[in-house]
């Protein structure tokens, strides 16, 4: 699993949940908030379906638009959270971070 | 620095006379000729806000044409009806008390509220309080994401963050509360042919603080352009009693006592205030950082929080949005 997949797995979530299947556009760096996409009702949504499908905590600390305010801020979170060097994941790692949505 | 910034706490100085006079004539030509009703029902939290939309409407419309509604229930701190009839009191208007805890008892406001904290605090049950509290936004770029406060009843409190399930499961629940009061609102108002007047001030109408059909809803919101900070300066000019000018603001909504700070804006209303001021003339935030006290940096942070509560008062302040429209309206 790579980077890549994480921001694939993550797109697919963001525009099912949030753009009703409408992608629009939509750019791994755009800025979830500026673009009207997640309040902060949906960022507890994100974050729980983060912890779910990948079995980790986001600590109080860690709820910052640095960590998740694009697709691309989130993936590298993941990655720096996960100890992922850059290129691969562990196979168990994010198998379920689409597919459970659905 | 720019000349507005400069004069510091001046910024929100009106002058009260004038203003009074001009919100007085506002609220006779709508309440009388465009609304053509009798007079106000005006629900009274014994809060510096309510109190001076009782006023003005008592100078508007004549004391007699004045209801004064208390609506207290039993997470309602008992200082809000006691501070709700001095008003009517001193004013000379006539009140009527109606408890809506039978009726939030009926919708089970209490149970699915007490449910939905209990998904994450297990042991929340009878002689438990709660409230849920916004972490300080201003020091830190954080998303406003609330914790539950509970206390046991032997005093012990305990703090966790609320999931996306407990967090609507609790709001969805209270909201009940201030829509059962703006039902006992309209049914005063349609006994006696009046109008609902609505008492937000201009930060809780910009940033969406109410609860929408709550007490969102009303047919005249007569300070809704005035900044906390001016409320509070017509209140000294009406002769509001003092001790509902001094009063620290409260959402009176949960059990535990909760500032509006802590529910909402995580920063003094004072702050709030000059930032909503200043974001809404444009005042670049390292010019207003000395006027109020904070880093550029942090009133950067506070312009970011504005613009996204915007976003989410939209659905808030939406009237129902039709496909065509009606041409006979």
């Amino acid at each position: 699993m790579q980077k890549t997949d994480i921001a694939q797995r993550l797109r697919k979530f963001v525009v099912e949940n949030y753009l009703f299947g409408q992608e629009g556009g939509l750019k791994d760096t755009d800025s979830f908030l500026e673009k009207g996409i997640i309040d902060s009702t949906g960022v507890l949504e994100l974050v729980a379906h983060l912890q779910e499908s990948l079995g980790i905590t986001v600590e109080d600390e860690e709820l910052t638009p640095d960590n998740l305010d694009s697709i691309s801020n989130v993936t590298s979170y993941l990655a720096r959270k996960l100890n992922i060097p850059e290129g691969a994941l562990p196979s168990n790692g994010t198998k379920h971070l689409v597919e459970k949505q659905s | 620095m720019s000349a507005s910034a400069t004069a510091g706490s001046s910024l929100l100085k009106i002058d009260p006379a004038r203003e009074t006079e001009r919100i007085v004539g506002g609220i006779r030509e709508i309440v009388f000729n465009q609304l053509k009703r009798k007079g106000v029902v005006v629900g009274v939290s014994g809060g510096v806000d309510s109190s001076v939309v009782a006023y003005l409407c008592a100078r508007a419309l004549g004391k007699e044409r004045v209801l004064a509604l208390f609506t207290p229930e039993k997470d309602s701190s008992s200082d809000s009806l006691r501070l709700g009839r001095l008003v009517a009191n001193t004013l000379g208007v006539r009140s009527m008390l109606e408890e809506i805890s039978p009726i939030l008892h009926g919708a089970r406001c209490y149970e699915r509220r007490d449910e939905a904290i209990r998904t994450l605090v297990p042991e929340y049950g009878p002689g438990y309080k709660c409230k849920i509290v916004l972490p300080n936004l201003v020091d830190a770029n954080r998303y406003a994401i609330f914790s539950v406060v509970v206390q046991s009843p032997d005093g012990v409190t305990k703090k966790v963050r609320l999931t996306t399930e407990a967090y609507l499961g609790i709001v969805a629940a209270t909201d009940f509360k201030q829509r059962a009061r703006k039902m006992m609102e309209y049914y005063y108002a349609d006994l006696l042919q009046y109008a609902v007047a609505g008492t937000p001030n201009r930060l809780e109408y910009d940033q969406g603080f109410f609860v929408k059909n709550g007490d969102g809803a009303a047919d005249l919101k007569p300070i809704a352009h005035l900044y906390k900070s001016q409320v509070y300066q017509l209140s000294a000019y009406l002769g509001v009693p003092e001790e509902i000018q001094l009063r620290s603001p409260t959402t009176d909504t949960y059990s535990l006592e909760q500032s509006q700070e802590e529910f909402y804006f995580s920063l003094s209303l004072e702050k709030m205030d000059f930032c909503l001021y200043g974001r809404n003339h444009e005042i670049p935030a390292a010019e207003l950082a000395p006027v109020v006290g904070l880093e550029a940096e942090q009133v950067e942070r506070v312009y970011a929080m504005i613009d996204a509560k915007r976003k989410v008062a939209y659905y808030l302040h939406a009237s129902p949005l039709l496909l065509d429209r009606v041409e006979t309206l």
